[in-house]
């Protein structure tokens, strides 16, 4: 399987944490699996008009493009015209080659929130006019219609994140190369379920903070962080907890909120990012999938029931007060 | 060859896009234009934000400096409310920034710009099969050594910075984590391993030893390792002679702690070192496609020029200091701290970019052992700093590539202006209004081009030799 991969309108960090898989490394990852990189902006040799060659190659159909990656919103700004991002030497935007190349490819992969939803890339007020392959935002239909389909028949497949994680990348090119990625293994957003059928606040090490409502009050403390700094892991989608990033990395194990960056729209939440907005003391954005009478109940149960180990700790630095210890059975 | 015009383009293993026109005659450059075909308005994304905004923002200017740029912004957003970060936050917030750029440096060398040298115009060459065992492009040996000990070194920032790129770990108060004492030995552990990889298969020497070399003889006599390679290719084909600088360097000034820099700030200008002074400093627009007046960054707008005026080529404004170009990286930042050897090497070309790199990833190793040693796990890491109602700031900071600002003024709580000069802004700007161009513009100037070429190899080792950021650029 061969993958031909672009970075369009972002920052190029999809591909710097793509290069922090952990054995074996990225490259020998993707050969073991048969995937063979076509050509890679950060990583190939060729440069100028060998690429142009190559692009050209594949427009012909002399090359069949099995996957096209696509690292980076689209910019069609100024005036729908792409000109914001040209690909340098062609004389062509960025725009006019990702729809030419996209309805060429088995699959369309987009790497990233950027390429996915147009992401940060897209944010306040868009001054590029920024758009996702297949989503503007959460609004189905980017550069490519709702309708659109890889030659093999899926949608973009959306490795949303940003940064998106290294394995969650190689793994869905580990999986189409093993043809074992078909539409029920997406969301309805498109994800890969591998990923997206959990909750960053699964395995977050302060779930028992949650569990009592004992909170963080600044960045810095241990305590949970969804009742007064922003973090939405109970919403947010990724196996971010459960599978760590650089060796044994989260967002809250680092003590600062999950923004929920695999989202569309996660880079306009109407408030700043590390603040949970409130209605009348009450956090909005609660569990989606909870109803909120029973969360108020069972908070305030769970306050007035808090041990005073966790909300002591939920306001240090580090853990004051240990787990005491099992009396010994008389 | 002789009066043709060259685009050369996409230009890859540059991070981000870019594209260079030569006017070529006599085999050779006689002029060129760089232009950054990509337009993205983060200055823009943050206006009438609140100000902590631009700790999630600004990282994601660019995924392989995303540190140096949170960094930036909080110094920024701290100097805008008048905070200071507790010490030991601001010792883990220069470990953390120090991985990246270490992480950086290597990636360079071993992904970017190495593997040019195993093009087959080189296979007559005495070093050519080796270097082509060591750094064909996602074969070699190198490239997978160098990302997996960068992953192994990057486990820090998992324990430290919960993942990079993109961290939210930095703040104008310190880090949002409090690494205990087994973060620290592990801290320790990681480094030592890189310090191995460095000393066996980078340097294949003492770090300490590479780091102690003065003069540019002593330096072309260091024969062992990837670097020895390097120098052996150097020599080979006169890469000091190859796009050479102007010898005018910028550092802002590495990793700021309560105890100073790790690397000194400050201007080198015609062999004399004086204090970093950004009184004389403006974006000259007259060559980009922006809209507005020449300005100092506390004062600057960015409004694209939708048109596309024929005049300009770049979406890169053109930072000017006192009227003069000034090149940034690692070579400048070396240059200005003082260190003999960088000293000798400077006004060179592509080997003393490279060579300054080298120098600099052997001395942050011993930086970042040091902060390690210095973590004192009972200490606060943060203190805490208010809101910033209004005030203005810049955040002073080095990237690997070079100088990195970001300017600042907050109004009611808000963002009211936010602009910023990343390092290949400075390297890679256009002309200027007086029609200066600049530094890369000017190295390239002379650069021989076969008979045939369409995508000079000298030019490629110039333009990597910068490190350039394009992503960072256009922000
Ligand atoms: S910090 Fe966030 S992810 Fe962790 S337990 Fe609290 S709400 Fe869940
Ligand atoms: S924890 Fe949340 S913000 Fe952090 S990487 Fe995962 S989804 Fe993104």
């Amino acid at each position: 399987m061969n993958v031909l991969w672009l970075q369009t309108s972002g920052c190029g960090g999809c591909t710097m944490s793509v290069l922090c898989a952990d054995a074996p490394n990225f490259f020998d990852l993707l050969d073991n699996a048969g995937v063979r990189i076509l050509w890679h902006p950060a990583l190939s040799v060729e440069s100028g008009e060998e690429v142009i060659a190559l692009l050209e190659r594949i427009v012909r159909g002399d090359v069949p493009l099995d996957v096209l990656c696509v690292e980076g919103a689209i910019a069609r700004g100024p005036r729908g015209t792409g000109r914001y991002q040209m690909l340098s030497g062609t004389g062509r935007s960025m725009f006019d080659w990702a729809l030419e190349l996209a309805p060429l490819a088995q699959h369309v992969v987009a790497v990233g929130s950027c390429a996915a939803f147009g992401g940060v890339s897209s944010a306040g007020g868009n001054p590029s006019d920024a758009a996702g392959l297949q989503y503007e935002g959460s609004h189905a239909g980017g550069i490519l219609p709702p309708e659109f389909r890889g030659r093999a028949g899926l949608p973009v497949v959306n490795v949303a994140g940003c940064p998106t994680h290294p394995d969650w990348v190689t793994e869905t090119l580990m999986l189409l190369a093993s043809d074992a990625l078909g539409p029920t293994d997406l969301d309805a957003l498109a994800r890969p379920r591998f990923y997206a059928e959990h909750l960053v606040h699964h395995g977050c090490p302060k779930n028992e903070f949650y569990e009592y409502k004992a909170s963080a009050t600044r960045l810095c403390e241990i305590g949970c962080m969804m009742e007064h700094l922003g973090c939405v892991g109970t919403q947010a989608v990724g196996d971010c907890n459960i599978r760590p990033w650089n060796g044994s990395g989260s967002c809250t194990r680092a003590g600062y909120p999950c923004i929920s960056c695999t989202a569309p729209e996660f880079e306009e939440p109407k408030h700043a990012f590390t603040e949970t907005p409130k209605v009348a003391g009450i956090p909005v954005g609660l569990p989606s999938d909870m109803p909120k009478a029973w969360f108020m109940a069972l908070a305030s149960l769970s306050k007035a029931a808090t041990p005073e180990r966790l909300s002591k700790n939920a306001v240090a630095d580090r853990v004051e007060i240990l787990p005491s210890p099992r009396k010994p059975r008389g | 060859m002789s009066g043709t015009r060259l685009v050369v383009g996409p230009f890859n293993r540059v991070e981000g896009d870019l594209e260079v026109s030569l006017d070529i005659d006599d085999g050779a450059v006689q002029s060129a234009r760089v232009n950054a075909p990509l337009y993205r308005g983060f200055e823009t994304m943050l206006m009438g934000r609140p100000p902590s905004d631009a700790l999630t923002l600004t990282p994601r200017i660019c995924g392989i400096c995303s540190i140096s740029q949170s960094s930036a912004a909080v110094h920024a957003l701290a100097a805008a409310g008048g905070h200071r970060p507790a010490p030991q936050g601001a010792a883990m917030a220069a470990l953390i920034h120090a991985v990246e750029n270490a992480a950086d440096h290597l990636a360079h060398f071993n992904l970017f710009f190495m593997p040019d040298f195993t093009r087959p115009c080189y296979a007559d060459r005495p070093w050519y099969d080796r270097t082509v065992e060591r750094f064909k492009a996602l074969e070699g040996a190198a490239p997978k050594q160098g990302i997996e000990a960068r992953t192994a070194l990057m486990h820090i920032l998992g324990l430290l910075a919960g993942k990079w790129p993109h961290t939210l770990a930095i703040q104008p108060g310190g880090v949002t984590r409090a690494p205990g004492p087994r973060d620290k030995v592990r801290i320790m552990a990681s480094l030592t391993a890189f310090r191995r990889f460095l000393e066996g298969v980078v340097f294949g020497g003492s770090l300490e030893e590479f780091a102690a070399i003065e003069t540019p003889d002593a330096l072309m006599a260091w024969d062992t390792g990837d670097v020895g390679l390097f120098l052996r290719i150097a020599a080979d084909l006169d890469l000091d002679a190859l796009g050479r600088g102007s010898g005018r360097y910028l550092s802002f000034g590495a990793y700021p702690m309560s105890s100073g820099h790790g690397f000194d700030p400050g201007l080198w200008a015609e062999g004399r070192l004086d204090p970093l002074d950004l009184s004389g400093l403006v974006e000259d627009l007259s060559h980009a496609w922006m809209l507005g007046e020449t300005s100092h960054p506390a004062t600057g707008q960015t409004l694209p020029d939708e048109e596309m005026r024929a005049e300009a080529y770049t979406w890169c404004k053109a930072p000017r200091l006192n009227g003069q170009t000034y090149e940034v990286g690692a070579i400048a930042r070396q240059v200005v701290d003082g260190h003999p050897l960088a000293r000798a090497l400077a006004g060179g070309g592509v080997l003393a970019r490279v060579a300054g790199r080298l120098l600099e990833l052997a001395r942050t190793q011993g930086l970042m052992e040091d902060l390690a040693r210095g973590i004192e796990p009972g200490a606060a890491f943060m203190d805490p700093a208010p809101d910033v109602q209004s005030g203005t700031g810049a955040g002073l900071v080095e990237a690997a590539r070079g100088a990195l600002g970001h300017w600042v003024r907050v109004q009611d709580g808000r963002i009211a202006c936010y602009q910023i000069i990343a390092p290949t802004t400075w390297n890679f700007s256009p002309r200027d209004a007086r029609d200066v161009p600049g530094p890369l513009e000017t190295a390239l100037v002379g650069t021989p081009v076969a008979e045939g070429e369409t995508t000079p190899v000298a030019v490629q080792h110039i333009v990597r030799s910068f490190d350039p950021c394009m992503v960072c650029t256009v922000h």
